[in-house]
């Protein structure tokens, strides 16, 4: 019997009601008295240099307050990067300054070179055309491999070159790596592109800057995934105010997918600006806009090579990534192609040696950061590519060659070569799960029907694991997070039993509010309606580290679970007091405190209201109230994993890919709400097939965007998309947090796009057309031209 | 966008007047010219509303051909072109419901977008654009990319298709705008066929003379095997090379040929 | 500015616009019915679907004046007067049809529309139907599933095992 209630309910979200009547309260939603509004006029050209600037025009314009510059942020400083990433020779990486406004030169078109603030948006609009820039305009460098070329144009001119780091992981294993590959028996080897993407929330940035002058108090609104670090960022490395005189809030956020993690130049600009001003400052970016401010995701060029014995067991790999990093280093940007990306690159596979390098580069064009999977898609794509065609190499089933080489259940917890330990995980039960639920053995049948319909089909597997979780903070300290990366939770009991919950996890469509919820309400034993989850406001919750990387319930939950622990322990013993029992003998079911053996009992509420009424109650030993924090580190990255398939018809007329069957068999280890997880799943497909088929960003070689608007830029749509069939009943629950849980938010963006490449590839062979490689997005035109190369 | 002034005359003779102002222009249905002013591609000081004239909407079957007043939305020609079923189908593959319960017939052909619907079906059908002013054949009415016939001010009252024996429209979408990566309208009439392609040409839409010569002799697919489309002067952009596009032409035209009916 | 009046969700409304004044900045800003979203400026979302005289539109492709003395609904009137949501609102939660919320809106208008001129409508002709809507966190999964529910037909019930 499924539950109604509680861990394993398919409770519904309680924040739907207000999504479904248009009462939720995104940041656009918020208007303040005496308002402003701010226009950004940013670079049309993807390099120059300013040579000035002259706004006397727009400041004269009717309902003009103010144009800012770069000269009113003097003493100000950059918009910080988050991690530094040491080099293969024990170097830091090359960090340049990122201004809140263009310092003397642009570096990509969208680069803010000053800002109009107007009393309408429209206004505001209207007068930054009035601004005279007088720009020279140099040759950009936008591909990577030119960019580090010798005579490149410089991104940056106090850098030595447009690199930013050469990273080597194990570095140790190089030569040995190289060595296994040039005695192998046999080596595959794949050039691949992962493509750009722009990770489309629906709802466009926005940030909305107050001040309080009175008490010099600042509250910045913003769409962000984790508002803490925006004032942790913004407070004590740009605008240098103390977080006790910063508030920031992240109110209903419509969407991140890792975009609405970075601190952007926005959010500073409009604290700043609000008190020059003294009025309130509100800026929302147009979708247009959003296409050139909006840190991108992805964008690796990379060559992989698999050496196999004669057995067809992987003995090494070798992975050598160019990866753009764009015209500044967002937040997290460094760590994606490496930590991110290198620890990753064993897979669900035993390969005794692993060499990743990765070349990470400046170029003229819009910040590179994380996005739904940020470095474990760009991982896996490649491995799952190169098994694939290893298998088709060595005319092996491509499941079977997975399977030969997959990590056996009972070798974990197992040591990768690359410097990380899954804890557990069954890979052989979700591969088998996905064949079982995908009917493989009539796929033949499937295949003729197909081609009775002037169509080829094909079939196509993937398996993933990823890293989620982030992470152990004595860990990636050491890798060179600037951050540690705990998670937070306060329970506060109310004196009749309700509870709220104030998490450091922020809620942007993955219903915490509702699944938080449930686990502390089972937690007790009480309705999950008793507990209510706060989230996205520094002023209400403890210091927390936000959500990406699939971390709110294996980290956000576990200091939920801890902090509500806290509270059980001493409600105990104040249950022990009123029944007069010893703390020990206190058993809690379905909210009633018992003395085990006997018939005694006090419900959860009375042992409440004892602790806010504490006219009996043991004060010396314990303080009235009952409200607990906890902070969670975990001891580990949690390894989600599972088997991806994909089944597709190519219509070998125009080339054009139709996804006819998706199965996901993920393991997720233990699930809180199947049906959110769910959703989880096939939002993460959803945006994994649009990588494969459909989504691409696309500069020309002058650094202009040519895929800026819904109108170059193919989004999935529902009729690009089939039902997905998905399963998490393959689980093996984590051993290092309290829920047992790994995550869920990445996993079908991450195992998605191999398997979707791996079903056309296989549909192409098997329709007589031996195409070896199509880089995505496995567009008509692109498949069509693929396979008039091998007619 | 820019501000201008809105106006929304009920006539067509309102509406001519209101447009002689410099910068004026007509306004109907707007799937495509509001977002072109949110970019500030487009500055008019006046925007002349045609959606309130009663006298320019309205599908009206006529023998053999069928009338549809300039500013019929794409719906009301999907539900109620019935007499004329390929074009009823064109028009409830343009955009999405939304944008069809908005945009209008008038509004696609005076816009001439190189990858509109709208056009193909005018140009195949050989149908006459009609004005305040004239009646503007079909093959004289295309003039490039987002270049017509219409004189400054001269505003599309209806469009008359005569109905084909046979027709099909296939569209294959751009896969973002869903506008036509490349469509393809045949449509056979006693006296012959004609071929019209939109979102392939740098020109805009376009006659296909060879298929129409080989279809007219023989009205089946392989009647277009042995034809080839040059890739000269087609579009090459992210979605498509010029060879992919001159392989759409070919490919559209013979499931054009089948699926007519 | 021109005075505007127009009936919202019942109610006769009235408000000082400009030409450029959109209809969807027309319900946000002056009207302050938010629940109407703007997600794109290419008339692509539909996050910003509103029902005029009866017809879905975008309201962001469209001028609040054109939309002068017209019947508009919104989201903000979906539900009952006493809350209760209606069939198709009550479907998306039933059936998790949606995550973020931000198309929702949107999506429950188009629904709205869909249903009204085909009650019982295919997959496929819901997906077709979802052209002009975007949502990025479903995979549209569940909406489909959702829409289909509110219909009356059979629809598997959420994470069923």
């Amino acid at each position: 019997m499924p539950k109604d209630q509680g861990i394993g309910a398919s409770s519904k979200r309680r924040e739907d009601v207000r999504f479904l009547t248009g009462t939720g309260n995104y940041t656009d939603d918020i208007n303040l008295v005496n308002q402003t509004y701010a226009h950004f006029l940013r670079s049309d050209v993807a390099h120059g240099v300013i040579n000035g600037i002259d706004a006397s025009a727009a400041e004269a314009m009717d309902g003009v307050v103010r144009v800012f510059t770069a000269k009113d942020f003097e003493g100000v400083g950059g918009v910080p990067c988050g991690w530094q990433v040491t080099d293969r020779h024990g170097q830091p990486m090359q960090e340049p300054k990122h201004p809140v406004l263009a310092e003397g030169k642009v570096r990509h078109v969208g680069d803010p070179i000053a800002v109009v603030i107007a009393e309408t948006p429209e206004l505001a609009r209207d007068a930054a055309e009035a601004i005279d820039v007088d720009i020279t305009e140099l040759p950009a460098v936008v591909d990577m491999k030119a960019a580090v070329a010798e005579g490149a144009p410089k991104v940056h001119d106090d850098l030595t070159s447009n690199l930013c780091y050469d990273w080597g992981f194990v570095e140790e294993n190089r030569e040995a790596v190289d060595q296994a590959i040039k005695n192998a028996a046999h080596v595959t080897t794949l050039e691949l592109v992962n493509n750009r993407l722009v990770a489309n929330p629906m709802e466009p940035r926005v940030a909305v800057g107050d001040y309080n002058r009175a008490n010099d108090e600042h509250t910045l609104y913003t769409t962000s995934q984790n508002p803490h670090v925006i004032r942790l960022l913004m407070g004590a490395f740009v605008l240098g105010i103390p977080e006790h005189k910063l508030r920031v809030v992240a109110p209903d956020v419509g969407g991140g997918f890792g975009t609405k993690i970075f601190h952007y130049a926005e959010e500073a600009f409009v604290t700043f600006a609000a008190k020059a001003i003294n009025r309130p400052v509100k800026w929302t970016a147009s979708r247009s806009e959003a296409f050139i401010s909006d840190a991108h995701g992805r964008d690796h060029v990379t060559k992989i090579e698999l050496a196999l014995d004669a057995d067809h067991k992987f003995v090494a790999l070798r992975t050598d990534t160019y990866a753009n990093m764009g015209a500044y280093l967002s937040t997290f940007a460094p760590s994606v192609p490496t930590w991110l990306h290198g620890t990753l690159m064993a897979g669900n596979y035993i390969t005794p040696l692993v060499y990743v390098n990765v070349k990470a580069v400046f170029t003229n064009t819009v910040p590179v950061d994380a996005y739904r999977g940020a470095g474990r898609p760009e991982a896996t794509f490649q491995l799952e590519r190169v098994v694939d065609k290893a298998a088709r190499e060595l005319g092996m089933d491509p499941a079977e060659l997975r399977r030969l080489n997959f990590i056996k259940p009972e070798q974990f917890p197992y040591d990768t070569p690359v410097a990380v330990t899954y804890d557990t995980g069954n890979y052989h039960a979700t591969l088998d799960k996905a064949l079982e639920l995908t009917d493989y053995a009539s796929f033949d049948t499937r295949a003729a029907e197909s081609k009775a319909r002037g169509k080829l089909r094909g079939f196509g597997i993937a398996h993933y694991i990823e890293a989620c979780g982030i992470a152990p903070s004595n860990l990636v300290g050491q890798l060179g997070a600037r951050a540690g990366l705990y998670e937070s939770a306060t329970v506060r009991v109310n004196a009749t039993g309700s509870i709220a919950v104030m998490t450091g996890s922020h809620s942007h469509g993955q219903g915490h509010e509702t699944t938080f919820a449930q686990v502390v309400a089972d937690m007790i034993g009480i309705d999950e309606s008793q507990v209510d989850i706060v989230h996205g406001d520094t002023a209400r919750t403890p210091m927390g580290m936000g959500t990406y990387g699939s971390r709110s319930i294996a980290v956000g939950g576990s200091a939920m679970v801890r902090a509500a622990e806290k509270v059980l322990n001493k409600a105990k013993k104040i249950a022990a007091h009123l029944m007069e029992a010893a703390d020990a003998d206190i058993e809690l079911k379905d909210g009633q405190f018992s003395v085990a053996g006997t018939d005694k009992s006090v419900a959860w509420g009375d042992v409440c209201l004892a602790a806010y009424v504490p006219h009996n109650y043991p004060l010396e030993e314990i303080e009235p109230g009952l409200e607990e924090t906890a902070f969670y580190d975990p001891a580990n990255f949690t390894y989600p994993s599972g088997a991806y398939f994909c089944e597709v018809e190519v219509d070998p007329g125009t080339g054009k890919v139709e996804v006819v069957g998706f199965t996901a068999a993920d393991d997720f280890g233990n699930v809180i709400n199947p049906m959110i997880v769910e959703g989880q799943v096939h939002g993460g497909v959803a945006q994994g097939i649009g990588q494969a088929m459909l989504e691409n960003c696309v500069y020309d070689d002058n650094g202009q965007l040519l895929s800026g608007s819904y109108m170059d830029y193919a989004m999935p749509r529902a009729s690009d998309l089939p039902m997905f069939e998905v399963d998490h009943s393959c689980q093996t629950p984590c051993t290092h947090n309290p829920l047992g849980v790994k995550g869920c938010g990445e996993a079908g963006a991450i195992g998605s796009p191999p398997a979707l490449v791996n079903a056309v590839i296989d549909a192409l062979h098997r329709g007589g057309y031996p195409v070896e490689h199509i880089d995505m997005p496995l567009s008509p035109s692109r498949v069509w031209n693929a396979m008039q190369s091998v007619k | 966008m820019y501000n201008f002034d809105f106006e929304q005359p009920g006539s067509v003779d309102e509406a001519v007047a209101a447009l002689q102002g410099e910068d004026a222009l007509a306004l109907s249905g707007g799937q495509t010219l509001i977002p072109s002013m949110k970019q500030r591609l487009n500055a008019p000081s006046k925007l002349v509303s045609l959606t309130a004239i009663e006298a320019l909407k309205g599908v009206c079957p006529d023998s053999g051909q069928i009338a549809i007043g300039a500013a019929t939305t794409h719906a009301t020609v999907a539900a109620e072109a019935t007499g004329y079923p390929a074009l009823a189908a064109l028009a409830g593959g343009i955009g999405d419901p939304a944008v069809r319960n908005r945009g209008t017939i008038g509004g696609s052909l005076a816009n001439n977008d190189p990858a509109a619907c709208y056009p193909a079906a005018v140009l195949a059908s050989g149908a006459t654009v009609v004005t305040n002013t004239r009646e503007i054949a079909a093959d004289d009415y295309f003039d490039g990319m987002f270049t017509t016939a219409l004189e400054e001010g001269e505003i599309i009252t209806d469009v008359r298709f005569p109905i084909p024996e046979k027709a099909s429209y296939q569209k294959f979408e751009q896969p973002a705008s869903r506008f036509a990566l490349t469509g393809v309208f045949v449509a056979k009439y006693a006296d012959g066929v004609r071929v019209a392609v939109t979102g392939a040409s740098e020109d805009g839409v376009m006659r296909w003379a060879e298929a129409e010569a080989a279809l007219s002799a023989d009205f089946s697919a392989a009647a277009i095997d042995g034809l080839s489309v040059s890739a000269d002067g087609l579009i090459g952009d992210l979605h498509g090379t010029p060879e992919y596009r001159a392989n759409l032409i070919k490919v559209l035209t013979k499931r054009a040929v089948d699926a007519a009916s | 500015m021109t005075k505007l009046t127009m009936t919202v969700n019942g109610r006769s409304v009235s408000g000082e616009v400009e030409g450029r004044t959109l209809l969807s900045t027309f319900l946000r800003e002056n009207l302050g019915l938010t629940g109407t979203h703007v997600g794109c400026d290419t008339s692509q979302c539909g996050a910003c679907t509103v029902h005029v005289n009866g017809l879905a539109v975008k309201s962001c492709t469209m001028f609040a004046q054109e939309a002068a003395e017209a019947d508009v609904a919104t989201i903000e009137g979906q539900a009952a007067p006493d809350g209760t949501l209606n069939a198709i609102q009550q479907a998306f939660q039933d059936y998790h049809g949606l995550q973020c919320g931000f198309c929702t809106p949107g999506m429950v208008m188009a629904a709205a529309s869909l249903l009204k001129d085909n009650p019982k409508p295919t997959e496929a002709e819901v997906r077709h139907h979802l052209e002009g809507n975007i949502c990025r966190c479903t995979g549209y999964h569940n909406i489909v599933r959702a829409i289909m529910a509110a219909s009356g037909q059979d629809v598997a019930p959420v994470a069923a095992e």
